[in-house]
């Protein structure tokens, strides 16, 4: 019964991982690349550490492997959070069928800081951050 | 609230010595049985609020667990199938959690879904920037997170 559990288990993260680096090849932009690859490898490490906690009958395995999941779940999305920003403020064009860009204009180029949402974004032109060929988010 | 959430641990701890079998399947159980006794026990009305919150973030947790799973496998179908379905975008995400603490948990479990992620909260904590992988239409996709996932946080939460 718990055999089968684990090779459900396993088999599910081994995949979730393979899929995350399939996608960095696979993704048109920067963004969704990230969005794939984070979330993904978070499930995936997870979900074999689970395995690992289940498997071994030594306590002390057990809480080791919960106390990296568990960190690996709070700091993984903070590090996206943070490369995600950076790619934005440095102008990392977006994906040339991405339909709206809500965030556009509301950056002070200045000193970094993000517009309220009651105060009016910046009158920009024609230019904005989403490609216009396959070529440039390549 | 923490003072139950306390004597509930310390119940489960005594369960866990009276059975003398440290395995993680037996200090479950010896929680639930702590829960049914305060819950027995309890006179006081002011203190209610731990046996409500309790199932709500238990709830939470295997409602996150879904959407999480639901999420990936759509990703992972548009990974391996030569054609893109996704429509990307970022969109303006009004919040509702106020505290430090209410706004980051929220934030986590947005980015931990897979297909969405978060760019930037703006510096007077109303608004949140979300980059979405399947944004069909922007106002649906925010209707659907305040009553999905935020509702049933602040729920857990206050």
């Amino acid at each position: 019964m718990i055999d089968i559990l684990i090779a459900i288990l396993s088999t599910i993260g081994a995949f979730a991982i393979f899929f995350a680096s399939l996608g960095i090849l696979r993704m048109p932009d920067f963004y969704l690349r990230l969005s794939v690859t984070v979330k993904a490898a978070t499930m995936g490490v997870g979900l074999l550490l689970l395995c690992a906690a289940i498997i071994f009958p030594d306590i002390s395995v057990s809480t080791k492997a919960l106390a990296i999941t568990f960190f690996l779940i709070i700091t993984s999305p903070i590090a996206a959070h943070m490369i995600g920003r950076a790619a934005y403020f440095t102008g990392t064009p977006l994906w040339k069928n991405t339909i709206i860009d809500e965030l556009a204009g509301m950056y002070d180029k200045e000193n970094h800081r993000l517009r309220n949402s009651d105060e009016m974004p910046e009158p920009q032109g024609e230019e904005d951050q989403i490609a216009d060929t396959e070529e440039e988010t390549k | 609230m923490i003072k139950q959430f306390l004597m509930n641990l310390l119940l489960s701890f005594i369960w866990v010595a009276l059975t003398g079998s440290m395995y993680y399947t037996n200090f479950v159980f010896g929680f639930m049985l702590g829960f049914g006794i305060l819950w027995i026990m309890n006179r006081n009305e002011g203190d209610r609020s731990y046996f409500y919150k309790v199932p709500r973030i238990i709830s939470l947790v295997f409602y996150f667990i879904w959407q999480m799973i639901k999420a990936n496998l759509q990703v992972a179908y548009d990974v391996i199938t030569p054609r893109y379905f996704m429509r990307p975008g970022i969109v303006k995400f009004p919040l509702n959690a106020r505290t430090e603490t209410e706004i980051n948990l929220l934030s986590m479990m947005i980015s931990l879904t897979p297909g969405t992620l978060i760019l930037d909260i703006s510096e007077d904590r109303k608004t949140m920037y979300i980059h979405v992988m399947y944004l069909d239409n922007p106002e649906k996709f925010v209707r659907e997170m305040k009553t999905g996932l935020e509702r049933r946080l602040l729920e857990a939460l206050r």
